[in-house]
């Protein structure tokens, strides 16, 4: 394998020791070299700070909650609702959308890396990335979910999806009691990040 | 034999801390750089999904251990736009262009950046490999999980989920199969499908027996059970 050498052998270890001047580095000579312009970067860093995030994720389950027809449409196949939305995009391009019920918690994780749906939830948070996250969620959910603060009755199974391929899961949580009357905007708010990994619950109504 | 990156049911990792939801997406400035110079260089089209991520499993265990998360991207990036020729070691040491030939022709420029988002990368494809199961067939896992075209080469079986009986939930269609996609040896698409497995087939001590993981796999994972 051409990468198999011991680690001073790495490319990499040319760089700088401090993480913040090893980008600064790679960034620089990659615009001196002319290949990269770094207002693409400056788009990019935007784009996922203030275009795409879980609000996009959120809308998705808002709808899911107050119409049937959605619900049914996106359950069946979620690529093309999501697309009509325009929350098709990188880390996007197949979805596949799981209910929680009374009788199954769904949860979300990718154990070999970071799979995440980054057009419905943005740029993974830094726990989804971490090792902890990556080696218990399969093995030991129920504590992994003690550690968000959830605990779930005794009846209710857990299903782990480890985004092996790339298919990415959102989980749409149980919509909370009590908000039958509540508009969407509310409705949105109740969504966390965490609900549509499966790691939380929807809030319930203030 | 797996690498290091293959950790799904290890023991010893602590508790999962969150910095809860209205932590910042990148939380330190350079994150942000470290995030989009990668997404940036992979838009020169020199490599593809499965050849980055293998980029980041072949770095020494030590390092893959002691790297943050951006540091990692970063190291994977810096090795691959060298093995790739974009950059010489010498440029990569010294910042400097050393007028060494330069293989992308194009610069990646912020109006690119929307559609390239937007567009994503999909990697279902038309194949002529037949479907062999359907929902809720039983299927058992290769054990080794490991890549059978290259020796220690990439591939999207985890360790702890080989060699263990599952039944299909799901098929997904025909995808790209990284196992070749990763070595340049073709898209080799063939159907992939979501399978169940039943916690007490992948642990020794389950915490309930009616947990279940999913994972998605490629027909080539998988044989009648």
């Amino acid at each position: 394998m051409p990468h198999d050498h011991s680690d001073h052998d790495h490319p990499h270890s040319v760089l700088p020791p401090d993480p913040a001047l090893r980008v600064r580095a790679l960034e620089t000579i990659l615009t001196k070299k002319g290949l990269i312009d770094p207002a693409a970067l400056d788009e990019i860093i935007d784009t996922y700070e203030n275009k795409i995030g879980p609000q996009n994720g959120a809308d998705v389950v808002v709808r899911a909650w107050t119409d049937p027809d959605f619900r049914a449409a996106l359950l069946a196949d979620a690529t093309p609702v999501v697309r009509e939305l325009g929350y098709y995009g990188r880390q996007g391009e197949h979805i596949v959308a799981v209910e929680n019920t009374p009788d199954v918690h769904n949860m979300v994780v990718c154990t070999l890396c970071s799979c995440y749906p980054w057009s419905l939830l943005g740029i993974p948070p830094g726990w989804y990335k971490s090792d902890a996250y990556r080696s218990r969620a399969v093995r030991e959910p129920r504590k992994v979910l003690a550690d968000f603060g959830v605990t779930l009755p005794a009846g209710t199974a857990v299903r782990v999806w480890d985004s092996t391929a790339e298919v990415r899961y959102l989980v749409i949580p149980m919509r909370p009691r009590g908000s039958e009357g509540a508009d969407p905007e509310t409705l949105k708010a109740l969504v966390t990040r965490d609900s549509m990994i499966g790691t939380g619950l929807a809030k319930d109504l203030a | 034999m797996t690498r290091v990156h293959d950790m799904g049911g290890r023991f010893g990792d602590g508790p999962v801390v969150s910095g809860g939801e209205n932590e910042p997406v990148f939380v330190e400035d350079w994150h942000a750089r470290a995030c989009a110079v990668t997404v940036a260089a992979g838009m020169l089209g020199q490599w593809n999904i499965d050849i980055g991520r293998h980029a980041r499993e072949c770095l020494a265990p030590k390092d893959y251990a002691r790297f943050s998360y951006y540091e990692k991207w970063l190291a994977a990036l810096a090795d691959l736009l060298v093995e790739k020729n974009l950059l010489t070691l010498d440029e990569l040491r010294s910042g400097q262009p050393d007028g060494g030939e330069a293989t992308a022709t194009k610069t990646v420029s912020r109006d690119m950046v929307g559609d390239v988002l937007a567009r994503g990368g999909p990697v279902d494809r038309p194949s002529n490999i037949a479907r062999q199961f359907g929902p809720g067939d039983q299927v058992k896992t290769l054990r080794p999980g490991a890549n059978r075209l290259v020796d220690g080469g990439h591939t999207r079986l985890p360790a702890y989920a080989a060699g263990a009986r599952g039944r299909i939930v799901r098929c997904h269609g025909t995808h790209v199969f990284p196992d070749s996609n990763a070595h340049g040896l073709g898209e080799a698409p063939e159907p992939v499908y979501a399978v169940a497995f039943a916690a007490g087939a992948l642990w020794a001590a389950p915490e309930n027996p009616r947990d279940e993981v999913v994972l998605d796999l490629w027909q080539s994972y998988l044989v009648p059970a």
